[in-house]
């Protein structure tokens, strides 16, 4: 009976393991092994390196990855800046999960809305230039600039750097608080040597959570950043559906790829070896 | 720093929802842009409800959203059964690994990866193609959410079933997936937010024939502002609110179960 039992639990496991495993083969490595191989061919379909040797020694593409990974940095230094805050602030309310949900309701709007409605508030007589206008400045003009690039792909990833650093926040202990507090810390130095290390494991995930995303925003950057901005992601698009040149495209996906590792492995909880 | 709390949290509240407030405002403008306030109307709605194309691809974006999440809630499930299963750590870490392969990588990779992988399959792009893709990409998430409950259930429960006499099944049915069912909830909401927000993975996966509301409002913005977009981010905004509110309600029900919470009492 007992044995049966576990035959034919392992019977349903391999069923499990058989679908599930078949999800991983068909659309995680396939799709990724795809990439690589597309990445090492010619237009043609030859084998050849020539498109990373062409990606690594042009100019403009290395200016453009630069350009990127710096865009992608002051999009996740101002997110953390105003994040970080946000999320202490909400762990200290009373209903703290309500006002998290509140804050973090736009992100349950589509991205596409959102950067729409920055059309609207950015535009020659939009709302911040109308308010300009009211107190006396002249116009200026918002759209299609690198700032509102930044401002908007900030907006949209912000709530991405609330959620993470809340629950890192959440999980401290209190007393721990009270306890710094009772050892005569001020607020400050509660703030900085108990509550900000204790919150590292939430601000690593959130930089992760905004980062690599912040490479890859290519609707922002042609709807916002008027084409003004290029980041990888807008390469890739570019040469996967407007050039057709696949082969390329996927060795910027792949650098971008090495890009997305690179940042993972500097952000990568430490914990595991039983420091705390 | 407690003076600073409320201003600040209202600050960035005001913040956050500024652009939203502006769509759903300018929905009623009796103007054609949204700059510049003409009156109030209801003329953009009526104009959304003349526009057969656009809500056709608002029930499409729906019937994509739902089919995908239910199918990766399914899939989603029976993998976090079968990592759960599996009792060699490095096996273990390998498939939690791959599994969030999808989750970090950046869309316009799993867009790109996907297309790929389509056209070497010789798949038409269109309306399968994004259902593929939308079930993919939310599996990850859905096993991310039932892992944990999976974790807390005490083994126990399902050797006493098993003593008792249950079948295997009956284990799974009665037992099991009742103890996981706020994980499986929750990733099914996960899993409708991934499908509804998703607009770089449906832009490159899709063909001509077939487009979802974000594609559509994409092209559209491409040709400049339409205020009809208003209206029906407006109805989305409060459908969005209406499961947001939903979603943590059943939450606060599943956890209002559990015994209360100690760090709480402290304060």
């Amino acid at each position: 009976m007992t044995m049966s039992f576990k035959k034919q639990k392992k019977g349903f496991t391999s069923f499990y393991m058989g679908i599930y495993g078949l999800w991983l083969l068909a659309f995680v490595i396939a799709p990724l092994l795809l990439l690589l191989f597309k990445s090492l061919q010619t237009q043609g379909g030859h084998f050849t390196l020539a498109n990373y040797q062409t990606f690594f020694t042009s100019g403009p593409y290395l200016a453009m990855t630069f350009n990127s990974i710096w865009y992608a940095f002051l999009i996740t230094l101002i997110t953390l800046v105003f994040a970080y805050p946000t999320a202490y602030f909400l762990t200290t309310l009373k209903n703290k999960q309500f006002w998290l949900l509140m804050v973090i309701l736009p992100t349950w709007i589509n991205l596409l809305l959102k950067t729409y409605a920055f059309i609207g508030l950015l535009g020659q007589g939009g709302l911040v230039n109308s308010s300009l206008t009211g107190l006396g400045f002249h116009p200026v003009q918002l759209l299609f600039t690198d700032w509102s690039f930044l401002l908007v792909a900030a907006y949209v990833e912000l709530p991405f750097m609330i959620l993470p650093i809340f629950n890192a926040l959440n999980e401290i202990d209190p007393l721990l608080t009270a306890a710094s507090q009772d050892l005569g810390a001020n607020n400050w130095q509660t703030l900085r040597k108990v509550i900000w290390p204790l919150s590292m494991p939430g601000v690593k995930a959130g930089i992760q959570a905004v980062f690599i995303p912040s490479l890859s925003l290519f609707m922002i950057t042609r709807l916002i950043g008027g084409n003004r901005v290029i980041t990888l992601g807008t390469a890739i698009e570019e040469h996967f559906l407007v050039t057709q040149n696949w082969a390329f495209g996927s060795t910027i996906g792949v650098i971008l790829i090495v890009a997305m590792v690179i940042t993972m492995l500097l952000t990568q909880d430490k914990q595991k070896g039983g420091r705390s | 720093m407690k003076k600073m709390r409320t201003p600040y949290l209202i600050f960035m509240f005001l913040v956050l929802s500024l652009p939203i407030l502006y769509l759903v405002f300018y929905s009623f403008n009796a103007g054609t842009t949204m700059q510049g306030f003409a009156g109030f109307s209801f003329k953009h709605y009526s104009e959304l409800w003349q526009d057969t194309r656009l809500i056709d691809i608002v029930l499409e974006t729906g019937i994509v959203a739902l089919l995908s999440s239910l199918l990766a809630t399914i899939i989603g499930t029976l993998g976090a059964l079968a990592i759960f299963r599996v009792h060699r750590r490095t096996i273990k870490g390998v498939l939690l690994s791959l599994n969030n392969v999808l989750l970090v990588s950046p869309d316009v990779i799993i867009g790109a990866a996907f297309l790929i992988l389509f056209t070497t399959l010789k798949l038409s792009l269109g309306f399968m193609t994004v259902l593929l893709s939308h079930i993919a990409f939310s599996i990850p998430i859905v096993v991310l959410m039932v892992l944990p409950r999976l974790k807390e259930m005490n083994p126990d429960l399902v050797l006493a079933a098993q003593d008792l006499g249950a079948r295997p099944t009956q284990v799974l049915g009665q037992v099991t997936i009742p103890v996981i069912t706020p994980g499986i909830v929750a990733g099914f909401f996960m899993a409708l937010t991934y499908s509804l927000d998703d607009f770089a993975v449906t832009f490159f996966v899709t063909g001509n024939g077939f487009s979802t509301l974000a594609v559509e409002i994409y092209s559209r913005a491409r040709q400049g502002v339409s205020l009809e977009i208003n209206a029906l981010s407006t109805l989305i905004f409060l459908l969005s609110l209406a499961i947001a509110l939903a979603y943590y309600f059943i939450n606060k029900v599943g956890k209002r179960a559990k015994t209360p919470e100690l760090k709480e009492k402290v304060k």
